[in-house]
């Protein structure tokens, strides 16, 4: 259903209908993180994914239109670029260890004192929480800072004056801006 | 190539079908907005394979279920899915769409200054400006 | 959009619904999946569904972008106030275990301390953003 909902994102092009895929596969795929046991992740996305970023996306489409051109290009030379990639990850996954399997090394590092030690040290049943704001407190610092600085470009970008210029004004306007 | 093998690694194909779905949209489409779209497809697939790898099979999601001065009772018994990836993935979404507003700042400035998201386009804008300098 | 009742009735009805879940997840987040992050999100999502059905103006005179904006900022300072009241403490930067005579309880506090602060920052940030977007539209001379 997501492969679907992908392929399908590359047909349409009608932006609106490609944003509201867009939250559709992104409800899907924080469905299949329920089913992966990541019910935190799979509550950020549903929240993220499917609500702020839709909403965001139409914005966006508002002020910047709708329509699509098609392709200019044979869409040979992408097709080969993929194909090729693909195979070459493909090809790298034959080593990988195998899914859901206990024994995995990811399993095995730190994941077990996070689980056994949690309840001692920090004293709260979730340890997603846990790690993420004590364990792993410098990097959530770091994240929280980069969603401001995300928050900053974008009142750069657009909290000025609009200068909406044509194509033919833009040439008018270029000898004044210098 | 054995059904075994098909059913251990079936997780990453996935993935990297999407991976590639969203790689294909970011290069062969013209438009700024469908670019950040597969952009987006990308990325989550990149979610993807990390939740996978912290699933175990038969595991179920990392919330204590005793009471957590219980000694650790409940570690020893039952089986969690690895709590890590999902730490780093739940910091990543949320500065991919702060990143992703970003770039749709950026496409809404472009559009503005060029009248056009389409990338030929504005290679043929910048063209004409520059012939008529 | 605006003349449609039954969106605007279910809108101011869910409002506080979807404002309350937020801060529920926020300070359930140690006992179900939750914090900070969904939290902010969620909240943004309530406001931004109120400035669909009723227009941005009205939302903007409950939440001016300007408070929107200190809140963005006001975030990382919590976060990184904590760190330095633990430090002013004699433990190290961000050791919860200061917080309270009881380590564990020192890190309950601390966890939502930071995770208030990661609440405002993204809940100041997706506010600020959606609003930057949403009225780049109307503001054209």
């Amino acid at each position: 259903m997501l492969g679907a909902a992908g392929l399908a994102l590359l047909r349409i092009r009608n932006l609106f209908a490609v944003v509201m895929l867009a939250g559709i596969y992104s409800l899907l795929s924080a469905g299949l993180f329920t089913v992966m046991d990541a019910v935190d992740v799979a509550f950020t996305e549903a929240a993220v994914g499917a609500g702020i970023s839709t909403v965001l996306f139409l914005a966006a489409l508002a002020l910047a239109g709708h329509h699509e051109n098609k392709p200019g290009h044979t869409p040979l030379l992408p097709m080969l670029v993929v194909v090729i990639t693909g195979a070459a990850l493909v090809y790298g996954t034959m080593d990988m260890p195998g899914f859901g399997d206990p024994d995995n090394p990811v399993h095995h590092h730190v994941a077990d004192h996070y689980l056994e030690e949690s309840p001692h040290e920090i004293g709260i049943p979730n340890v997603v929480t846990a790690v993420l704001a004590s364990y792993r407190g410098y990097d959530t610092m770091g994240e929280t800072t980069v969603v401001f600085a995300a928050a900053v470009g974008v009142m750069l970008l657009l909290a000025g004056g609009v200068r909406s210029r044509g194509r033919a004004g833009r040439q008018a306007g270029e000898e004044g801006d210098g | 190539m054995s059904v075994d093998l098909f059913v251990s690694h079936y997780n990453y194909w996935v993935v990297i079908f999407l991976m590639m779905v969203g790689f294909y949209i970011l290069i062969s489409r013209g438009n700024l907005i469908k670019k950040i779209v597969g952009l987006n497809v990308f990325q989550t697939s990149v979610f993807m394979l990390y939740i996978s790898m912290g699933k175990i099979t038969g595991g179920t999601p990392p919330i204590l279920l005793d009471d957590p001065h219980g000694e650790g009772e409940a570690v020893g018994h039952v089986l969690y899915s690895n709590p890590l990836p999902h730490v780093l993935i739940l910091t990543a979404i949320v500065v991919g769409i702060a990143t992703t507003s970003v770039g749709l700042a950026l496409a809404v400035r472009i559009k503005e200054a060029y009248g056009t998201l389409e990338e030929d386009e504005i290679n043929r804008v910048e063209a004409q400006t520059e012939a008529a300098e | 959009m605006r003349e449609e009742i039954v969106v605007r009735v279910g809108a101011k009805v869910l409002t506080p619904f979807i404002i309350m879940f937020a801060l529920y997840v926020h300070f359930h987040g140690d006992y179900s999946p939750g914090g900070g992050f969904q939290a902010g999100v969620i909240l943004a999502a309530a406001f931004a569904l109120l400035a669909l059905v009723y227009g941005l103006e009205a939302v903007q005179r409950v939440l001016p972008p300007w408070f929107a904006q200190m809140c963005a900022g006001l975030g990382v300072l919590i976060y990184a106030g904590v760190g330095v009241v633990t430090v002013l403490l004699g433990h190290n930067y961000l050791g919860y275990g200061a917080l309270a005579h009881d380590p564990e309880h020192g890190q309950h506090y601390g966890i939502m301390a930071v995770e208030l602060g990661v609440l405002v920052t993204v809940f100041g940030v997706m506010v600020t953003v959606f609003y930057l977007f949403a009225g780049r539209g109307t503001m054209k001379p």
